[in-house]
């Protein structure tokens, strides 16, 4: 067989032709890639790229004890680096497990490569032992997929999947090879250049100068921020125009970190656990600009009462964004990054007084109240005794719940890719793979991973590759024996009919962990609880600090799911 | 294609169907990557034709939908799909489905 690529018009003299297995040309396209660590777990439809990845001398393979733990730790390693992230299974059920985290990362926009062995082609259809529809399965949570259908055709398809997840707005592309594809032995002439994100398509300029018209004529705009800013690399610029333009700023979940927490344009978080000032503000604003943002129904509320006096321009990277919630009065289909260059000189320098001096009254008179927050057994305390102890160096994962709101209300994030949440999908379990993902692409941070006790027990067989990676990871379990959001919503909207939402077994969590080899600390008996964890973050290495919190508190404000989100309650 | 497309006169009532011309690459999966995209929306496709055209790399989709408020959507969807070349907008009076009915009987 000979090669996919046509023979070059400067062939490369020095570069003689290879005669590679697609295993073995799988890990070398890696390799090529600048892929440096890969996380996963082997089985009978994946060992011949196993067996080529044994005699990798510059990748490094992460062990997963599940699946879904390979795809987060790869979406850990793409969320603080942005680049692609590669997780590994075998077909069958390796594949069905890493379908959660492949979503996961559909929903946040994260480039991940997921590769997936498959039954050999002859036995495709034949309900194979560990046969799966993989790319069925996988259309709707993936950017694109492939099956693939030689070895040769490895040379287009693993690069083209690196391009594709990170260009345009990012995302997970999946690659399903059947083994004998892995086993088919080929003549490499040429080697294909590495998949990189290519540029899109210049914005329109007049739409440009309109949004920039409409901005130099409000009088109470605001700006709304969202994850396209981390993923475009366009903190800075926002920021500039947020200040040319003295422009109130809020963020999604996903954008925390773009402007820093105590900036005296940040207004927070908005949406569903926004502080009230926030939503309020929104409320009054006659322009909203979204940049990056796709008006999430978590973000909006009911969509029709949000930002009711407000004009919209709209710029994100998707054109299917544009009007798909709102209608925009100018949608900018473009890189934010791009975007936002041009459209600052056109702005005029602004000083806003009476806005930003009305929008000063709405925080002092609707502030975040944070009960506790001197007081390291509560929520909020322990949240500001953590963040105490650590500079803007540290990386802070979450998993998903009750703690996850109150760090993103609480804790001081003040960089892009700070911060590691599962936003979109919600999925519990997220967190101490994510975190060891993270650590495992920056070894030289303290990685936080803030998670509950019905988080943990979802991904919880990673204790041991944290301990077997000796990760620098700091798991802060805030332990209230139930599932914290379920029991709030049935407190406050079912009626304190509490059912399904208590755990009344719990596991012993500084055994399990020490069991794993992990170190520990529960701030229970700790008489210095400050002290304590000051010491314990620290300490080199993962470790679990576990500290107790009361069924009872709840994350507030709230809005009430399909109420406006001026309507919030418990502010 | 600009023939199909000029005998739309702008001045017909707007139809409640709507056809669309998709090109895709051929594959296998193609046809699964764009129903998909219908279904998991409980958006009825009611009629479809594909065939490839040229030299096989490419194949044409002819597709009748319900025109409705999601359309505008399905479109920008449709053309997000890496394996779209490109999506046109007819009326539901767009003859290949008109001329098909012969055979639907």
């Amino acid at each position: 067989m000979t090669s996919a690529y046509p023979p070059s018009d400067t062939p490369n003299p020095s570069a003689p032709s290879e005669t590679l297995n697609g295993a073995q040309l799988v890990v070398r396209l890696l390799e090529r890639q600048g892929i440096r660590t890969v996380a996963g777990i082997p089985g009978g439809a994946i060992l011949p790229i196993y067996d080529a990845l044994s005699q990798s001398t510059t990748i490094h393979h992460v062990l997963a004890r599940h699946e879904q733990g390979a795809g987060f730790m790869a979406q850990g390693m793409a969320r603080v680096s942005g680049l692609p992230a590669v997780c590994l299974a075998s077909s069958g059920p390796g594949a069905t497990n890493l379908l959660t985290a492949i979503a996961d990362a559909k929903l946040d926009s994260i480039p991940l490569v997921a590769i997936t062995g498959q039954v050999p082609r002859a036995m495709i259809g034949t309900d194979a032992f560990q046969e799966v529809d993989t790319y069925g399965l996988s259309i709707p949570i993936t950017k694109h997929n492939f099956l693939v259908n030689s070895a040769e055709e490895l040379l287009d398809v693993i690069p083209c999947a690196f391009r594709l997840a990170a260009s345009g707005r990012p995302g997970p592309v999946l690659v399903d090879i059947p083994k004998d594809v892995q086993n088919q032995t080929i003549t490499v002439e040429e080697w294909p250049e590495p998949g990189v994100a290519v540029a899109m398509p210049e914005a329109s300029g007049e739409l440009i100068a309109r949004a920039a018209a409409m901005i130099n004529a409000a009088e109470r705009p605001i700006l709304y921020l969202g994850g396209g800013v981390v993923h475009s690399g366009a903190t800075e610029l926002a920021l500039a125009l947020a200040e040319k333009a003295e422009l109130p700023t809020v963020m999604t979940l996903m954008a925390l970190g773009c402007m820093p927490h105590d900036h005296k344009l940040s207004l927070g978080m908005l949406g569903m656990h926004g502080a009230a000032y926030t939503n309020l503000a929104l409320d009054e604003c006659d322009l909203l600009i979204a940049v990056g943002a796709r008006f999430d129904d978590r973000a909006t509320g009911k969509v029709a009462a949000f930002c009711p006096q407000a004009k919209i321009v709209h710029i994100d990277i998707d054109p299917a964004e544009l009007d798909k919630i709102k209608t925009a009065h100018v949608g900018i289909a473009g890189d934010v990054k791009a975007v936002l260059q041009r459209l600052l000189p056109e702005v005029t320098l602004h000083i806003r007084t009476r806005w930003l001096l009305h929008v000063a009254k709405l925080k002092a008179d609707h502030p975040l109240r944070m009960p506790g927050r001197d007081d390291p057994r509560t929520p909020y305390g322990l949240i500001h005794a953590v963040a105490n102890c650590l500079d803007d160096q540290a990386t802070i994962a979450t998993d998903v719940g009750q703690h996850q709101m109150w760090v993103a209300q609480a804790y001081p994030l003040r960089r892009p890719r700070q911060w590691l949440t599962s936003g979109g999908l919600g999925t519990m379990g997220f967190g101490l793979p994510a975190a060891i993902g993270a650590a495992l692409a920056e070894p030289q941070r303290t990685v936080v991973c803030f998670t509950g006790d019905g988080s943990i027990l979802m991904n919880i067989q990673e204790f041991i590759t944290a301990a077997e990676e000796n990760v620098n990871v700091k798991i802060v379990l805030m332990n209230n024996a139930s599932l914290g959001l379920v029991f709030q919503q049935q407190t406050l909207f079912y009626g304190q009919r509490i059912y399904a939402s208590k755990f009344n077994a719990t596991p012993d969590f500084i055994k399990v962990a020490a069991g794993f080899g992990l170190q520990t600390l529960d701030l229970d008996g700790a008489s210095d609880p400050q002290a304590a964890l000051a010491a314990a973050l620290a300490t080199p290495g993962p470790m679990l600090i576990h500290a107790s919190i009361d069924r009872h508190e709840q994350v507030l404000p709230m809005v009430p799911p399909g109420a406006a989100n001026k309507d919030m309650i418990g502010h | 294609m600009n023939t199909i497309l000029s005998r739309n006169t702008p001045n017909s009532p707007a139809p409640l169907r709507t056809v669309l011309e998709l090109e895709v690459n051929n594959h296998a999966g193609v046809m699964s990557h764009v129903v998909g995209l219908f279904a998991r929306r409980a958006y009825n496709v009611e009629g479809i034709l594909c065939m490839p055209i040229g030299d096989g790399a490419v194949s044409r989709i002819w597709l009748m939908v319900g025109e409705d408020a999601r359309l505008e959507q399905m479109v920008k969807q449709l053309e997000k799909l890496i394996d779209v070349r490109s999506v046109q907008r007819h009326g539901a009076s767009h003859e290949v489905f008109v001329r098909l009915e012969e055979f639907f009987h």
